[in-house]
């Protein structure tokens, strides 16, 4: 596999929450807004890059029964260096996405890659497989958000394209985000096969 | 080069090396970050207390009172105008009657007890629906629904669905009554307090002791 089709396995191909369904809790908890889904992608995008990168440089320093706990460590300890830096430089961010950022310790995409990936590949293959998979969910978490907001209150990124009041509110709560998220997997499973 | 082996003395290693390495580089960025976040704290809650309040000179010292039914207290921001005349006091109340919980805002009140402004702080009501209350209650061409510039001594602070006088957010009257729930806390406890003070103010001019 080449290095570009290694980045953009993850937005179709491997599709950590299309196709891995990888991560599912913070998926559907925060796409009531394409915003909101946008904020929360990048911000694993960031962990996710720079686990990978860290774990990979590691990886032949840690006996392989405390793996799991090292990089448990090491992605806690970078999840909190984003919430701090946020926090300090970024307060207006941090109001409307802190709730979501210590959630990232716990999204398991960031831990399978790097089980699955890190700790076997080089440096520079998994920084590419990090911002790939990380963009990859950012597009999912943009494209339910979105879906969602436009359902359920007419407006997407908070432009309006029709008036609230025809909105289904069901979307934008809990149910909404797996109905909407079936869909979307039987949509990319039926481009894929194609 | 070669994994390492998963021997006991390696693994105690190793554990204690990658977490005394996080530690310190947490320690360090913690360090480095705490004053911003204490300066970015700062200046959310002076633009919250500018927004709920008529214009002001200065803040006076801000003090925190027990509510009669709550277990944390509010914290009040009393400013004076140019002549030291009180133009009114901002309150960081709560209510955790909210639809996801906790909810943390800040009320204005002039003097004479009138609701000048809010503004939400924290919260996690539903998208849409109860995070409406954001601007809700402060839109003028809805007198049903907006608080601004009532009291909640001559106004009934319920929504109209409990008999009160204010109009609930359509689909979303528990965020609503939590609301009020909030505003009417701050209400109490700022009345309550201004009672406390009076009778303190008295027993000094009588020569008792503050």
């Amino acid at each position: 596999m080449n290095q570009m089709q290694n980045f953009t396995k993850g937005f179709i191909k491997e599709n950590p929450v299309f196709v891995l369904l990888l991560g599912m809790c913070p998926t559907l908890g925060v796409t009531s807004s394409a915003i909101n889904g946008l904020g929360m992608g990048l911000a694993t995008t960031f962990v996710l890059l720079m686990s990978n990168i860290v774990i990979s440089v590691i990886k032949n320093v840690i006996p392989s029964k405390v793996k799991i706990p090292s990089f448990i460590v090491v992605i806690a300890s970078l999840v909190t260096v984003v919430e701090l830096v946020m926090q300090a430089y970024l307060p207006a961010l941090y109001k409307s996405l802190g709730l979501f950022i210590p959630l990232i310790v716990v999204n398991c995409i960031v831990l399978g890659r790097a089980e699955a990936f890190a700790s076997k590949n080089t440096i520079a293959t998994s920084a590419i497989d990090g911002l790939g998979m990380g963009l990859g969910f950012s597009f999912a978490l943009t494209l339910l958000g979105a879906a969602r907001e436009f359902l359920g209150s007419g407006k997407i990124f908070n432009l309006t394209i029709f008036p609230e009041d025809y909105g289904m509110l069901l979307f934008v709560l809990a149910p909404g985000a797996f109905l909407v998220l079936g869909y979307l997997i039987a949509i990319i499973n039926r481009l894929n096969k194609a | 080069m070669a994994q390492k082996e998963s021997t006991f003395t390696n693994m105690t290693v190793t554990l204690f090396l990658v977490t005394l390495i996080a530690a310190t580089i947490l320690g360090f960025i913690h360090d480095l970050t705490k004053e911003d976040i204490a300066l970015a704290k700062m200046k959310a809650q002076k633009e919250a207390i500018e927004s709920v309040l008529p214009a002001f000179e200065n803040l006076g010292d801000s003090y925190k009172v027990l509510p009669a039914d709550g277990a944390d207290s509010l914290e009040f921001f009393p400013a004076y105008g140019a002549d030291e005349q009180l133009v009114g006091v901002a309150v960081k109340t709560y209510t955790k009657n909210g639809f996801s919980g906790l909810i943390t805002l800040m009320a204005g009140f002039s003097p004479d007890g009138a609701v000048t402004g809010y503004e939400i702080l924290e919260h996690k009501e539903t998208p849409g629906l109860g995070a409406k209350m954001d601007k809700w209650f402060k839109d003028e061409s809805k007198p049903k629904q907006n608080i601004i510039g009532k009291s909640p001594a001559t106004t009934k602070f319920e929504v109209s669905k409990d008999g009160g006088e204010v109009d609930a957010i359509t689909a979303s009257t528990i965020t609503s009554r939590a609301f009020l729930d909030a505003v009417k806390r701050a209400y109490n406890t700022y009345n309550q307090n201004q009672e406390l003070e009076k009778t303190a103010d008295n027993q000094t001019k009588e020569g008792g002791q503050s």
